[in-house]
């Protein structure tokens, strides 16, 4: 198994859409063929289309804010007293978080394919919420399926995509989590994909929702790549790029331009949610070891039992909080060009402290769990390495959960 | 090859009406009682599906996932599905039976150990929601060597060209899913509709038998007799569901529904 230099990530599968040989696919309900099919030769025609790129960025620009700032943590590099730490604020973007990226392609596809309606799955409940920003932007009917847990845990967001004009649809069964929102609303597609479109929140999915999803949310790479050419002159030396990992889409975003060069020269690093401390649920299937199977209409490492039943998961951060992992990461792991480990509850909520304490960041609990294993590993590193952390959501939406678990002052 | 789901077909047409295919969950509610429920519908209907429950199915309404995650529950593993199967083919009034489930299940086991298992229980189909053409051709040539049919399934947003080309590949029995739907939708679609749809598939081969299904129920079942053969799956699990809420036996109250369905078709 090995990794093409030249050729974007997304497009290195076979013709069935598998990386690697294994990792992805298409397992899906024959009803959804057609669809799928329709959507792989628009998005095919549409990546090539100069006129659609310029659209694409103009709407980057104008509308969410590109780019998002580049900015060195000072005293937290003061602080820790190892390698240079730097975040990329990705919270930056509208809606406070990277999944506007995906929200706004999938938006634009619809647009172009005539659909009128657009559904999408949510956990921590930003990829409902800028799904329905976009939708509201491009005049869609919105339908967001969110797991009534998820509901509990992440009010804010909620509100967010009620006061877009959304659907919220909350969904009981299984875990009431990430997993079955996406089961939901691949079941909804399956029963109106001639009148809606459907936006997957990550890159997972059947293939053609692995590659729109990492092809909108590698903006983010794009941008670092500027800023740190103007930074440094060039791509530093060593480089590290830290990112959290739940379905993988802000972590393939951050790391996709970057994928050509030497991993002694610029490493990805990858976070996964270890759950709580005491608990042996996770949701950190590459770190410890998951088997290959299928969800969600793509073979993946996947939380399940020996029997194939997909196991419930245990994390502090509802958009990590998912039994599988994109089929790209699936890929990345085993070429070995990214390196995956896992944070606990405990250990984000750590880092999310001392972030805000020396800093004016607030990251979520997702890329808390990113900054956990950043500044651990920061500590035994030289002065010369560039630490980047993509602090990809604002803690705003988990202010419920923070004044649980950390009391006041810290929300 | 020599499959019973044929002589089932044959039956039916010299009864002069469609087959009648009914949907259950194995292990639903309980390992014994989903066995019971076989034993006790055989009477009436001609060929029988058992579902294998799957704990995120992608394809199901509310009804199969409620039967599902009971059965799930209950502690159904693989290999009491098998126990089942092998119990009820000594039923000497037993149907063909067809396990219907999702693909990771069967990878899960090893596609070789499944068949294996498969044959050697008495499973005459498989039906595999997520795994389409032409991704299922490899499993569709091995299914054949343990002359075991996988069905295919064909739905209303099947183009023409590739329902020629999965009809070409299929084996003698194919599923023509009624609507845009999961498993278990209110008919959406006039059963005149459905029926021409229907028509279409079958003109492309007519000598492999066609089952129309999704969203049939007591009261749509008759419209659509001229079909080969007829799944009814939620309306069944929705009376085991009710049963149990009620506090009645399920085995009776599915067998008279089948009953009831059957009389429609006759």
């Amino acid at each position: 198994m090995k990794l093409k230099k030249k050729i974007p990530l997304i497009d290195q599968g076979n013709r069935f859409g598998f990386w690697g040989g294994k990792f992805g696919g298409n397992f899906v309900p024959e009803t959804l063929k057609k669809p799928i099919e329709d959507l792989e030769i628009l998005f095919n025609k549409l990546k090539r289309d100069k006129k659609f790129i310029a659209e694409r960025d103009r709407y980057f620009k104008n509308w969410i804010g590109a780019p998002t700032r580049f900015i060195k943590l000072e005293n937290l590099t003061q602080h820790i007293g190892g390698a240079q730490i730097w975040s990329k604020v990705v919270s930056d973007a509208n809606g406070g978080a990277h999944k506007i990226y995906n929200a706004t392609v999938h938006c634009l596809l619809a647009k172009r394919s005539g659909k009128k309606i657009i559904c999408g799955d949510t956990g921590a409940g930003y990829a409902g919420k800028m799904l329905s920003m976009a939708a509201k932007k491009f005049g869609l009917k919105c339908k967001i399926f969110m797991g009534a847990k998820d509901i509990e845990r992440q009010q804010p967001n909620v509100k967010a995509i009620k006061k877009n004009d959304a659907e919220v649809i909350p969904v009981y069964s299984g875990s009431q989590t990430l997993v079955d929102a996406v089961s939901e609303c691949m079941r909804f597609w399956v029963a109106n994909c001639d009148t809606t479109a459907m936006c997957v929140g990550s890159t997972v999915g059947p293939a053609i929702f692995v590659r729109i999803c990492g092809w909108s949310t590698s903006q983010i790479s794009r941008e670092l790549k500027v800023q740190l050419i103007e930074e440094f002159g060039s791509i530093p030396k060593k480089l590290k790029l830290y990112n959290c990992v739940g379905g993988g889409s802000s972590s393939f975003g951050f790391w996709n331009e970057f994928m050509d060069y030497d991993k002694k020269q610029c490493e990805f690093i990858g976070v996964e949610a270890g759950g709580p401390a005491k608990s042996k649920k996770h949701a950190a299937p590459l770190t410890y070891g998951s088997k290959i199977g299928i969800l969600h209409g793509a073979a993946q490492y996947v939380n399940q039992n020996l029997e194939g039943q997909i196991e419930e998961t245990e994390s502090i951060s509802a958009g990590l909080d998912y039994p599988g992992i994109s089929p790209l990461h699936c890929f990345l792991k085993d070429t070995k060009r990214a390196r995956y480990t896992a944070a606990s509850d405990e250990e984000a909520l750590n880092a999310y402290k001392l972030v805000t304490k020396y800093e004016k960041l607030r990251p979520s609990l997702e890329p808390s769990h990113a900054f956990s294993v950043a500044i651990k590993e920061s500590k035994k590193m030289s002065k010369n390495t560039i630490v980047v952390v993509n602090s990809c959501g604002d803690a705003y939406k988990d202010k419920k959960i923070l004044m649980k678990r950390l009391g006041k002052k810290y929300v | 090859m020599f499959n019973p789901i044929d002589l089932a077909f044959q039956k039916a047409k010299k009864e002069n009406r469609p087959a009648l295919l009914t949907y259950t969950v194995a292990g639903d509610s309980s390992k014994n009682q989903s066995l019971i429920i076989l034993n006790a519908i055989s009477k009436y209907a001609d060929i029988l599906e058992l579902g294998v429950p799957h704990n995120t199915p992608v394809a199901d309404g509310s009804q199969i996932q409620t039967s599902s995650y009971r059965a799930i529950k209950n502690g159904i593993k693989m290999e009491d599905i098998f126990w089942i199967v092998k119990k009820y083919k000594k039923n000497k009034n037993s149907k063909p039976i067809i396990l219907m489930g999702y693909y990771n299940m069967i990878f899960q086991y090893g596609e070789r150990k499944f068949l294996e298992k498969c044959k050697k229980v008495g499973v005459s189909g498989l039906i595999v929601v997520d795994l389409p053409w032409p991704e299922n051709k490899s499993f569709t040539k091995k299914c054949k060597k343990k002359s075991i049919y996988l069905i295919q399934l064909l739905s209303p947003t099947t183009s023409k060209e590739r329902l020629n080309k999965i009809i070409k590949d299929s084996h003698a029995m194919n599923y023509f899913i009624s609507m845009l739907s999961t498993t278990g939708g209110k008919l959406k679609v006039s059963p005149r509709k459905i029926m021409s749809n229907y028509l279409k598939i079958k003109k492309i081969n007519p000598k492999k038998n066609v089952v129309i299904g999704f969203g049939i129920t007591e009261k749509s079942i008759k419209s659509l007799k001229k079909a080969d053969g007829l799944v009814v799956g939620s309306a069944i699990c929705k009376e085991i569901s009710v049963s149990i809420q009620k506090s009645q036996n399920p085995v009776t109250n599915v067998a008279n529904l089948v009953k009831k369905l059957k009389n429609k078709i006759l």
